[in-house]
């Protein structure tokens, strides 16, 4: 049986005690919340740390609060089930109850809460294997090795952010909370995945992700996220693609933001999609050219469980269907 | 490196008493369940979270004792298989499951039945969709499904006729 | 033979939906599985993987792991030299590599330690020098010539290149029935390899007294040959080596063979002495495999404008990985049971299977007869469209009819195919859907048979295949000892259901001691769905001898005549007088004091006059024979590709049904499983590497992807079956694949000459692109 590697377990019960160990142990230590994707990867030898920090008990990292004034504050510890059964989600920010419905399998949602599902390890077919697997291949420069088996000649690691909540939380202007030992700082969703396959977030390694801010839904707000998966449980996204809009009175579009999933190594605003999408009354045309916009700008690599090509045709599929999703109820 | 990291002493509750012993912290609720409980009736099919077969519930819940640390279950109450039954009578779960047939090779088996028990405690008349959503993160390669999902309505029927009858 | 038994009217147990004997252990928890097995002073072990697909070893050097605290033997290839293979004419494995590496995966040491974790440890302190040599990964790889510098995988091997395997064999005049044919289709088919994925992780415990006497518990369907090759590798006689299956956690093929840990596990245990465990983690299960050959097919049928086939050319090459495992009976079985579906004029076969640099593939359920199944049924639907007939009457139409035999001298004797296809069209209102369903929307229908057990063992020799004891005692319980091992299919519960029956005693009164060489007498194994036929017959034997004893003792005590003595509900009782009756515990105490310790034995041979007499001719013939029909119904998704299956009805001939409920399990299992390979599950491959060594990649099909499976029993009374029945653990998989395939046929309005049908490949099709989109493929897959 696969084990995991030695470290030292340090639960802690708040978001200070976190921060003081992480800062002690620096890049010896790596905070868990739900561990469904920690401890699979240490047990494949992705991370070795000397200290593993339990958040699990910061109470105060589980509330969850909406009010229509300040919209949704979701602790960071929320679990991925509670966000998807929860009414006032359900009701405001749907593309996020669908898109924390869809990760993993029951237990994994039960166990997995938001915060990790934002931080979650970037992903590649030559990555996420065991530690013998790897070695024999040559090791990859995400780790152990200088080449990227990807982008043979890319300089950077091309492995893909296959969260599903990461593209709806930039896609609804998400602010994450970070904590540290010198305090706290708020970092839109937008500059919180870094476009590094090798580094998933700018979390430093010091820092807890304490808490999510969803601004109140706007007027005529609208919202889908659409995934591609071969199964439909366990398996992570081939693709997402996150929509919000929002509409006035005679229901033209006042803001609007596509976001892609499980393409890039930070999901990828399609500014050209939601920028023919402004002014629009939804008609028919504006949306197969803002889906060719999403076409047009991911461009997915031989990373994950379907061909490139696959993929890339996908992409003005899925677009187009999330698309229709928010425009549906407006025509 | 080489300095084999020394056991903890702990008490975790199990299947309704509070077990004091020693295990390595970075031990898996899996490991500790059937190598220092003796609690084998728990399953691995994967060890990475990606078949189902090692569910049990902590603090009532579905959780994946592959990638569950003991260390962090300590004063949460546990539920493994073997814990269904209640006394020397089946779990009507359990006996649906026997009477059905929904069990071939059994080893997907104590997993399903554990989320089974948790589907039926929060609904006892849960829909065919319902079943197959709650139970969407097991892996079953003997039974095509058919017959556990016919099982846990069954088990969710006659829990239904007990209450009310 | 007299054995089998008349349709019962006295008993309760055969035909009875009851629940399984071993249901209450596994429904609890409490069923021990290898794994779940431990022993003081246990030692835990590791296997050294080979990194490379293709290289010579050039030096071992484990002095450092060794070292290791903790760790307390290490043994390579020069420790356990003598070559195995489960079939006599295919020794060409050893324990730990020797020389050269064929796969990455192969193992090349093996290590035992105080914990699992140091055995890892040191696991990665071996340091091995390996010449790497270029490999073999496809089908056409093997077959082109090799250059100097290439290398054949086996150098000992005779054939050319890197073939393993050629088949040619030919029945009736296959010219002159393509000539008499008014059309010939002509097709080129890829089924991809995929694996068993059976949920309980492979393991293996020993241990070995200080009297030289070993035991091992290990995970296998096959625990007779199990025994066998371990007395041959370990050097000592079989006389002092114990083998028990516990329960098995699914089989389904893959565990069919001996394999390097459970010889590993039994070295280090005689070496030790010390009990030792090797449990493989689910990427090694990956390695060792022994799964579905990926086979190219090329298929050329001749028929008459009403359909009849006049002529049937069938080649197949058989990608199969590293070594030999069952690959010469998979190359056999590519060919051999094709005719045993429908009638053909002539049929000509031609199979090669080669080795590559890939883990070895094996028999998975179905053996071999699955791709072949696949394009064939294909191919009929593509004939039934082009000829206007409906799919499901023109089979009927061909079909094989009972008590005849093939065109390949295979004698078929029950026969259910009709009754199957017309369940299933009825059942679904096939002739009225297919071709007229909206577009997106299609259903699938096809045929299929399979064996009751193989005729010939693998090993040849004149002794039974199955072996069976009853005991009874004194307290009136009844133990059989088989020596079955139950992978879930339920075959303890099918000896004790048959006992249970003959002796009128409730099922509950009888228990099983199985899978113990020690204990039980031989069966072959779990393979080729040849326990309930095999063993059935042999525990029905041993019954009745019992039976026998105990009627004669009880006619005495009753005062009647033994003929009038029946056996139901725990008593034995006069046929004419029912009230005249004494219990059975009353009965055996009787029989006991009359003749002594009451024992009765029974073996099962098959008859041998199954097969025609030319070389290749032992493959395939069977006692009897399945017949399965299904019918999927599927809903295309134009833009994605992904095709959803709505419905599977499939409909079996089982002969008797012993347990229905049992059946039923087995034929929705088979649905599911062979689901599963039409539409997702393959073993992919990519710069040497399995690709995809985990469940997560591996995509099995969850219950959101799977329907809920409809399940028809189709009773045939099978005269030489115990109390009637054939097989149902293998059989219904096999129309489940082509079944969807022309499901998505009728959806799309194109055929798609590959599995699985992943939505890239339905897009393909549907855009009438030629050429692979998945590169990997050994065969461009055409698209009509």
């Amino acid at each position: 049986m696969l084990r995991l590697p030695a470290f030292e377990f340090r639960p802690v019960r708040s978001v200070e005690d976190a921060a003081a160990l992480l800062s002690e142990y620096g890049s010896d230590a790596l905070p868990v919340a739900g561990g469904t994707d920690l401890y699979a990867n240490m047990k494949l030898g992705l991370f070795t740390p000397r200290v593993v920090v339990g958040l699990r008990s910061i109470a105060e990292l589980r509330r969850m609060h909406f009010d229509p004034a300040h919209g949704l504050r979701l602790g960071a510890l929320c679990s991925l089930d509670s966000i998807a059964r929860d009414p006032a989600v359900l009701l405001h920010y749907p593309a996020l109850a669908t898109a924390a419905a869809m990760v993993g399998t029951p237990e994994i949602r039960s166990m997995g809460t938001i915060g990790g599902n934002l931080c979650l390890e970037t992903r590649c077919t030559y990555y996420n294997q065991s530690a013998d697997w790897r070695k024999a291949l040559g090791y990859c420069l995400k780790r152990d090795g200088d080449l990227c088996r990807v982008a043979l000649h890319s300089p950077t690691c091309k492995a893909i952010n296959a969260s599903d909540t990461a593209p709806v939380m930039q896609a609804y202007d998400a602010r994450i909370s970070l904590v540290g030992p010198h305090g706290a700082r708020v970092v839109a969703a937008r500059d919180f995945f870094s476009n590094d396959g090798a580094h998933a977030t700018v979390r430093q390694s010091d820092e807890i992700l304490a808490e999510i801010a969803l601004p109140p839904p706007p007027r005529g707000a609208r919202s889908s996220y659409r995934k591609l998966r071969l199964r439909n449980a366990f398996d992570f996204p081939l693709l997402g693609v996150a929509v919000a809009v929002a509409t006035n009175e005679a229901g033209a579009c006042t803001q609007a933001r596509v976001l892609l999933g499980a393409v890039g190594s930070a999901p990828i605003e399609v500014e050209g999609a939601g920028a023919l999408l402004l002014g629009s009354h939804f008609a028919a045309a504006t949306l197969a050219d803002a889906a060719e916009e999403v076409f047009r700008a991911g461009k997915p690599l031989e990373n994950a469980n379907a061909s490139l090509l696959y993929r890339k045709r996908m992409l003005r599929v899925l677009a187009q269907r999330a698309l229709e999703d928010v425009a549906a109820p407006l025509r | 490196m080489s300095a084999a990291p020394s056991k903890m002493l702990a008490t975790l509750n199990v299947n309704g008493r509070d077990v004091t012993l020693a295990f390595l912290p970075h031990a898996t609720l899996l490991e500790v369940l059937r190598e220092e409980l003796r609690l084998t009736g728990t399953k691995h099919g994967c060890e990475l979270g990606q078949c189902g077969a090692c569910t049990v519930l902590v603090d009532g819940a579905p959780v994946l004792s592959c990638l569950t640390l003991a260390a962090d279950t300590i004063d949460r109450p546990i539920t493994s298989v073997e814990g269904i039954a209640v006394a020397d009578a089946l779990h009507p779960v359990q006996r649906a499951f026997l009477d059905l047939g929904a069990a071939q090779c059994g080893y997907c088996t104590p997993g399903f039945i554990v989320a089974a028990v948790h589907l039926l405690e929060r609904t006892t008349s849960p829909s065919e969709t319902e079943i197959r959503e709650a139970l969407a993160g097991h892996l079953c390669r003997c039974t095509g499904y058919t017959k556990i999902v016919e099982a846990v309505a069954l088990a969710g029927q006659r829990m239904r006729a007990t209450t009310h009858g | 033979m007299g054995n089998n038994g008349a349709r019962s009217t006295e008993g309760r147990v055969v035909g009875a939906a009851l629940p399984r004997i071993d249901g209450y252990a596994k429904v609890t928890g409490a069923a021990l599985f290898a794994d779940d097995m431990a022993f003081p002073r246990m030692l835990f072990g590791r296997l050294l993987r080979s990194p490379h697909a293709h290289a010579r070893i050039l030096s071992i050097d484990y002095e450092k792991a060794l070292r290791l605290p903790g760790v307390v033997a290490i043994a390579t290839g020069r420790d356990l030299p003598v070559r195995y293979g489960i079939l006599p004419s295919t020794q060409d494995e050893t324990v730990f590599a020797i020389e050269k590496v064929r796969y990455v995966g192969e193992p090349v040491a093996g290590i035992v330690a105080e914990d699992e974790r140091t055995a890892q440890r040191a696991a990665a302190l071996i340091e091995v020098r390996y010449e790497a040599l270029p490999s073999v990964m496809s089908i056409d790889d093997a077959l082109r010539d090799l250059t100097e510098n290439g290398e054949k995988i086996h150098p000992e091997s005779r054939k050319s290149n890197n073939v393993h395997k050629d088949v040619h064999l030919t029945f009736g005049d296959i010219e002159a029935g393509f000539a008499d044919a008014d059309r010939v289709f002509d097709d080129e088919y890829f089924f991809e390899g995929n694996t068993h994925a059976a949920l309980e992780e492979h393991s293996a415990v020993a241990i070995c007294g200080a009297d030289g006497k070993l035991t091992l518990w290990s995970s296998t369907q096959t625990p007779h040959y199990l025994h066998r090759v371990a007395a041959a590798v370990l050097e000592m006689p079989a006389s002092r080596i114990r083998i028990i299956a516990p329960p098995i956690g699914g089989g389904f093929g893959g565990k069919t063979e001996p394999v390097a840990h459970e010889l590993a596990a039994a070295y280090f245990a005689r070496a030790t002495g010390r009990p030792v465990k090797f449990t493989l983690t689910r990427e090694e299960i990956f390695y060792t495999h022994r799964g579905r050959h990926p086979v190219r097919i090329h298929l050329q049928t001749g028929v008459k404008n009403d359909g009849t086939i006049t002529a049937c050319r069938l080649q197949t090459w058989l990608d199969g990985g590293a070594f030999g495992s069952y690959g010469v009976a998979t190359t056999y079985y590519t060919g051999a049971l094709l005719p045993v579906t429908y009638k053909m004029g002539a049929y000509a076969f031609d199979g090669c299977r080669v080795y590559t640099n890939k883990p070895p593939c094996g028999p998975k359920r179905g053996h071999g007869t699955t791709q072949p199944r696949y394009a064939f049924e294909s191919q009929l639907d593509d004939i039934a469209n082009a000829l206007g007939l409906d799919a499901g009457a023109y089979r009927a139409a061909i079909a094989v009819v009972p008590y005849s035999r093939t065109i390949n001298h295979l004698r078929v004797t029950s026969c259910g195919i009709r009754e199957a296809l017309s369940a299933v069209a009825e059942r679904t209102d096939y002739g009225a859907k297919h071709g007229k369903l909206a577009p997106g929307r299609g259903i699938g229908l096809a045929a299929s048979a399979y064996l009751c057990g193989a005729g010939l063992p693998i090993y040849w020799n004149p002794m039974p295949h199955s072996g069976a004891v009853v005991k009874v005692d004194r307290g009136g319980g009844v133990t059989v000892f088989c020596g079955t091992s139950d992978c879930g299919q339920g075959s303890q519960n099918m000896l004790a259901a048959i006992v249970a029956e003959t002796l009128g005693v409730d099922i509950l009164d009888v228990s099983v001691c199985a899978g113990d060489t020690d204990l039980t007498p031989v069966d072959l194994g779990s393979y080729s769905s040849r326990v309930t036929f095999m063993a059935g017959n042999a525990a029905r034997s041993a019954a009745l001898e019992v039976r026998e004893r105990i009627a004669a003792a009880a006619a005495a005590e009753l005062g009647i005549a033994p003929e009038r003595c029946a056996f139901a509900s725990g008593r034995i009782f006069d046929r004419d007088e029912p009230d005249r009756a004494l219990a059975f515990v009353d009965a055996a105490r009787a029989a006991e004091a009359r003749c002594g310790t009451l024992v009765g034995v029974g073996s099962y041979t098959p008859p041998a006059d199954l097969h025609g007499d030319f070389k290749g001719s032992g493959v395939g013939p069977s006692p009897a024979y399945s017949y399965s029909a299904c019918v999927a119904e599927v809903e295309v998704d134009f833009e994605t590709g992904e095709v959803r299956v709505d419905r599977i009805v499939l409909a079996h001939d089982c002969g008797r049904a012993l347990n229905p409920s049992i059946v039923e399990g087995q034929i929705e299992g088979s649905a599911y499983m062979g689901m599963g390979e039409a539409l997702m599950e393959e073993s992919a491959f990519r710069d040497d590497l399995h690709r995809i060594p985990n469940l997560l990649d591996y995509k099995t099909p969850t219950m959101l992807d799977t329907p809920s499976i409809e399940a028809i029993v189709i009773e045939t009374e099978e005269l030489e079956g115990p109390y009637g029945a054939k097989e149902a653990g293998e059989g219904p998989l096999n129309p489940v694949i082509p079944a969807i395939a022309n499901a998505v046929a009728d959806a799309i309005g194109a055929r798609i000459f590959a599995t699985p049908i992943v939505p890239e490949r339905v897009l393909q099709a549907l855009d009438g692109t030629t050429g692979p989109l998945r590169l990997r493929a050994p065969v461009a897959a055409r698209t009509a």
